[in-house]
Order: C-alpha cells, then structure tokens, then sequence
C-alpha cells in the first residue's frame, strides 16, 4: 500500500520516510515526537499495569494480573539476586523498569510496518517512527541514565578518593598512572554506549528488514516476514533482557570494593 | 540520526518510570510475594508438626488402649476371682445351714420320741395300775403298796 504512495521517491525514499522520525525544533533543541510519544505511552502502560497489580496484591491466592505481575517480579529478583550482592532499594524496580520498558519498545517492531504511519497519515502526521528503540536518543537516554548511577554509587560507595584511587591504580599498580587512567576511563565509557548501540543497533537493522520485506511482492511478504517476526520475538526479549542484566552487573561492579 | 534534545525528554521519563517503580509497584508486589512464600512455609511446618503431632496422639492411643487393657482384664479376673469367692462361701454357709437344720431337725425329732416315749411310759403305766387294780381289786390297797407302786412306775419310766 505505502510502497504505491511512496513510489515517487523510490524505494530509498519510501525506507528513509520509514525511519524519519516525527521532529519539531532545528539543531540540538529537535524534539522527536513519535519517539517521546510512544515511549511515554508504553511507559503508562507499564506503570497502569502494575500498578493494578500492587493495588490489589494480595498474599493469598493471586489473580491473573497479580500472577504475571509476580512472575515478572520473581523474575527481575532473581536476576538481581544472582548478579549483586549488596543492598539497595533501587537497583531491582531499576532492572523492572529497563526491561519491561524496553521489551515494549521493542515490541512496536512487531507491529506491521506500514500500519500505524498510514493511521498517522490519515491524521495529518507525514512522518511516524514507532519503535522508540530505534531512535539513538531513547536508547541513549536510558544508558546515560544508568551511566550516571554507575558514577553516583561508584563515588556513593567507595568515596570521591576510593574512586577515583580505583581509576588511577587499577589494575596495573602505581607506576603505570596515566596508562591505567586511561583504560580505566575508556572502559567506563564503553558500558553506556555499548548498551545504547547494542539496543539501538539490534532494533535498527530489525526494523529495517521489516521495510525491506514490506518493499517485496504482497505474495512474498507472509513468507519472510512471518519467520523474521518469529525470530525478532526472541531477539527483542534478549536485547531488553541483556540491557536489564547489564545493568545489574554494571551497578554491582560500582558496588563492590576492589 | 542525530542527538538532540530528545534525549533529555526521554532521560525525564525514564527517572519518573524508576522512581514510581520503586515508590509504588515494586514493594507491595514484593511485599505480597515474600509474605505469600512465608505463609506457604508457615503452612508446611504446620503441616509437619501436624503429622508429628498424629504420630505422637497414635503413639499415645496405643499406650492407653493397652494399659485399658490391662486393667480391664485385672478387673475382670478380679471379680471372677471374687465370684468364686462367694460361690465357695455360699457353698459353705448353705453347707452349715444344711447341718444346723439337720441337727434342729434331729433334736426335734429327738424330743418328740422323748414326748412320745414319756406319753407312752405314762400310759402304759396307768393302763398297768389299772389293769393291776382290776385284778387286784381290794386286795391292793393303794396307801400300802404305795412305795411297790412307784417303783413299779419308776421301772417303766
């Protein structure tokens, strides 16, 4: 349907309208608004749903909103548990957050391509990018969100001078300062962007080849985009999952004492 | 695909995600989970200490059913005990009575031969100074023979 619409660009033009974002603003102060959009939504989503969950907890015999609300705590728990031995009111409803947030995110991926830009179009919205994580803001915002916990529990935890000795004498002893500085501070801000690109990264090309496959004949599209889906079921839990579990690792490590 | 300002709208979001999640989701959904695990294992050690307590209630069952039955069979072997008791004493006494009667009996019978003999001698000895009269006639005079008399008499009593 859209590949007609879009026919006078060509398919170049049909994926770059794909995945142009909805935008106000010029230079740095850009706004994209599909993307604050649909992650606030999903947000909403998420905290109306557990929040009906914790509303009617119970300790008795839980329904089925509670059940899965549970089974998702249980879940994050465990994962917590496993990873970081400290103790800190934070960090688990932190890891909950990030996965179920981002698993949303990813799921718009699963949405048809095509179907929420034409309802957008029909609006009088031109440009619509659903998936919040393919947009390097969002998955950006969220890992320098986690960055900035990483330093504060570092600093928190250790001391300004407990820290900043383990960036300094780690892990080649003294004499080698400037060295260990700069490893030290090349790994700090490789977990940030490794954990937005990885998202970003995963999601991006996903989504690509969802517009790719839309471009194809209508009696080949079931047959490619059916196994993708499939497929990208799996990979979006795992990237939501990783970025969760990163994150604990990441804000343990700021925990424990070298 | 630049960094914008979208970034700090998404950075607010996610800091209001977090902070509701811990402020409201995470502890009472929590809180009803580790509750629930500690009702559960309250509830199984309750169950095991009610199948401890069976044990013991059978266990006690037993002791006092058998310790019944001691003593109902003591009670038992007591009383046939005291049955044979009163069966010999009553033996005994009907026996004892049996031999009273016999001897009242007896005396009874005794004393009626002795009446009955007394009444016969006396009979007999009238019936024999009548007779003696008759034959005599005047020639006995009863003041004379007075003393022959009475021997005679005393003879046959």
């Amino acid at each position: 349907m859209a590949t007609e619409a879009h026919a006078a660009e060509g398919v170049t033009g049909y994926i770059i309208h794909h995945l142009t974002p909805l935008h106000v603003g010029e230079g740095f102060w850009t706004l994209h608004l599909d993307t604050l959009f649909f992650s606030a939504v999903l947000g909403g989503l998420f905290v109306w749903f557990f929040k009906t969950a914790a509303e009617k907890a119970t300790s008795g015999v839980p329904g089925i909103v509670q059940n899965f609300a549970e089974m998702m705590i249980e879940f994050v728990d465990t994962q917590v548990k496993d990873s970081f031995h400290g103790e800190s009111k934070l960090i688990a409803p932190l890891a909950l957050t990030i996965f179920c947030w981002v698993f949303m995110w990813n799921f718009m991926d699963l949405f048809p391509v095509d179907i929420l830009p034409l309802i957008g179009s029909i609006m009088g919205i031109d440009y619509l990018r659903v998936v919040p994580s393919t947009d390097l803001n969002a998955t950006f915002a969220m890992s320098i969100s986690v960055f900035c916990l990483i330093i504060f529990y570092s600093i928190k935890i250790k001391g300004p001078w407990g820290f900043a000795k383990e960036l300094m004498f780690q892990p080649f002893g003294p004499w080698l300062l400037p060295f260990n500085l700069l490893l030290k501070l090349v790994e700090e801000i490789a977990k940030p962007i490794s954990l937005a690109l990885r998202l970003f990264g995963n999601l991006y090309a996903g989504e690509l080849i969802f517009i790719l496959i839309a471009l194809l004949p209508w009696y080949l599209q079931p047959v490619l985009s059916f196994p993708w889906a499939i497929f990208h079921i799996l990979i979006i839990t795992l990237q939501a999952f990783i970025f969760m579990v990163l994150t604990i690792v990441y804000l343990s490590m700021a925990h424990e004492h070298h | 695909m630049s960094i914008n300002a979208t970034l700090i709208g998404q950075m607010i979001t996610f800091a209001l995600l977090v902070w509701f999640t811990m402020k409201y989701i995470w502890p009472p959904l929590f809180d009803s989970l580790e509750e629930r695990k500690k009702k559960i294992a309250d509830g199984l050690a309750a169950a095991e200490k009610g199948h401890e307590e069976i044990l013991l209630a059978e266990k006690k069952a037993k002791g006092v059913i058998k310790e019944a039955k001691e003593q109902s069979s003591e009670i038992v072997n007591l009383a046939q005990k005291r049955a044979n008791d009163l069966i010999e004493e009553s033996k005994d006494t009907a026996k004892q009575e049996g031999e009273r009667l016999l001897l009242a009996a007896k005396a009874q019978i005794e004393q009626e031969i002795q009446q009955a003999k007394e009444g016969l001698r006396q009979e007999v000895a009238e019936l024999a100074l009548s007779a003696a009269e008759q034959i005599l006639g005047a020639e006995i005079d009863k003041a004379k023979h007075q003393d022959i008399i009475s021997k005679v008499s005393n003879q046959l009593g």
